[in-house]
């Protein structure tokens, strides 16, 4: 056995392979977690996530960030197909640069789209690569609103409908975008790619 | 129903986008929740509701949004709503910038200000608030540059780790209510 154990290379490139994430901050324990944590993690598989049981310090705001982020992303009804939500979701994390938060969603746009070799362009190129209209009129409007200030205008709902969106899908593309100024910000914030 | 999402866009009931979010009734109801745990909380806990809507006041304001702002601004003792604009004057900037780790990423680092208030802010607004604003700024305009030391000088200012994960929601959830209101304003505006 080697005397020395070299810690896993932080990730610095963006990728779909499975990358993990450290807390910075103390996540509760499992044995401290009382019924109102549990109830705020939502899953109970979630008990076993450190972010998550960090997060659980607020129990009132993980709930609701959770059960938000659930209805933008699963909600069936109608809207954008749950591909471009996801696209929607990688690109603004390709902006801000939350390499973690890109490698599960950019895997879920994947899933869901069958386009992978797309989504890896995204990834290796940036929000400026050439996805095929409809894809580049989501990653531009999920890239506009995603700077500070949001830089999302007229011209962005404009091409979002002539690629074929209707007002729903667009505004399902919105709170994908949106979410993930918030996710990033928590991910990125609270813990990163090494301990 | 209007909530704050509604009244930040401007969404009426009975318009087209009042419609569309009826149609994601969960999404708008768990934003308020949000907003309501986060700035109205039942248990403040570890954040004051004081504290709370100088953040959101300063995180708004960091984000150009007047509208956002001024409600919570409204709930501040004056001095301390000067203060909090004035942290805004001097330190607004454009977003996102920051650094990547070491590598082909490299070439896409972007610099930006740092966080930097007057003595006079600084002093006004004390050791707890100008740490959190100093947080706040780096998640709002550079999140890609945040590190084990950002939390450090959080705790340095007296901030409990329940805190630290309370401010970063409250940040966080921001970027998120105001984008969302800035993209559904837009949306309701094109014709």
């Amino acid at each position: 056995m080697p005397d020395t154990i070299t810690p896993p290379a932080e990730p610095n490139v963006f990728t779909r392979d499975q990358i993990g994430w450290h807390p910075w901050l103390p996540p509760l324990e499992e044995a401290e977690l009382t019924p109102r944590h549990l109830a705020a993690l939502v899953d109970a598989a979630r008990v076993k996530s450190p972010y998550f049981r960090l997060l659980a310090r607020d129990p009132e705001a993980l709930e609701h960030r959770t059960r938000t982020d659930k209805d933008i992303f699963l909600n069936p009804d109608a809207g954008a197909p749950r591909a471009e939500r996801e696209l929607a979701a990688t690109a603004a994390s390709r902006v801000n640069g939350c390499i973690y938060c890109a490698s599960v969603h950019a895997r879920h746009a994947a899933t869901y789209s069958k386009r992978v070799e797309d989504v890896d362009r995204l990834l290796a190129e940036g929000v400026g690569a050439d996805l095929g209209e409809r894809w580049n009129a989501i990653v531009e409007a999920a890239a506009a609103l995603t700077a500070t200030p949001p830089a999302f205008g007229a011209k962005h709902v404009t091409r979002l409908r002539a690629a074929g969106l209707d007002d729903l899908a667009i505004a399902d593309v919105i709170h994908a975008a949106a979410f993930f100024g918030w996710a990033n910000r928590l991910m990125l914030s609270l813990g990163g790619t090494r301990p | 129903m209007n909530d704050t999402l509604d009244s930040l866009a401007g969404i009426t009931p009975g318009s087209a986008l009042d419609a569309l979010r009826a149609r994601r009734p969960l999404t708008r109801a768990h934003s308020q929740a949000s907003h309501d745990a986060l700035f109205t909380p039942a248990e403040p806990g570890a954040v004051s509701r004081e504290e709370r809507a100088a953040l959101a006041a300063y995180v708004a304001g960091l984000h150009g949004d007047a509208v956002a702002a001024a409600p919570h601004a409204a709930r501040l003792p004056a001095p301390l709503a000067a203060a909090v604009a004035a942290a805004v004057e001097e330190t607004r900037a454009a977003g996102p910038y920051g650094r990547y780790p070491a590598g082909p990423l490299s070439v896409e680092d972007q610099d930006g200000p740092p966080f930097a208030l007057s003595s006079g802010t600084a002093a006004a607004l004390g050791t707890r608030l100008a740490a959190a604003f100093g947080h706040a700024h780096l998640l709002v305009y550079h999140p890609r540059d945040a590190a084990p030391a950002a939390q450090d000088a959080l705790k340095h200012a007296g901030w409990s780790a329940d805190a630290a994960v309370t401010l970063s929601q409250i940040v966080a959830f921001l970027a998120y209510q105001l984008r969302a209101a800035h993209g559904l304003r837009v949306l309701a505006a094109t014709a």
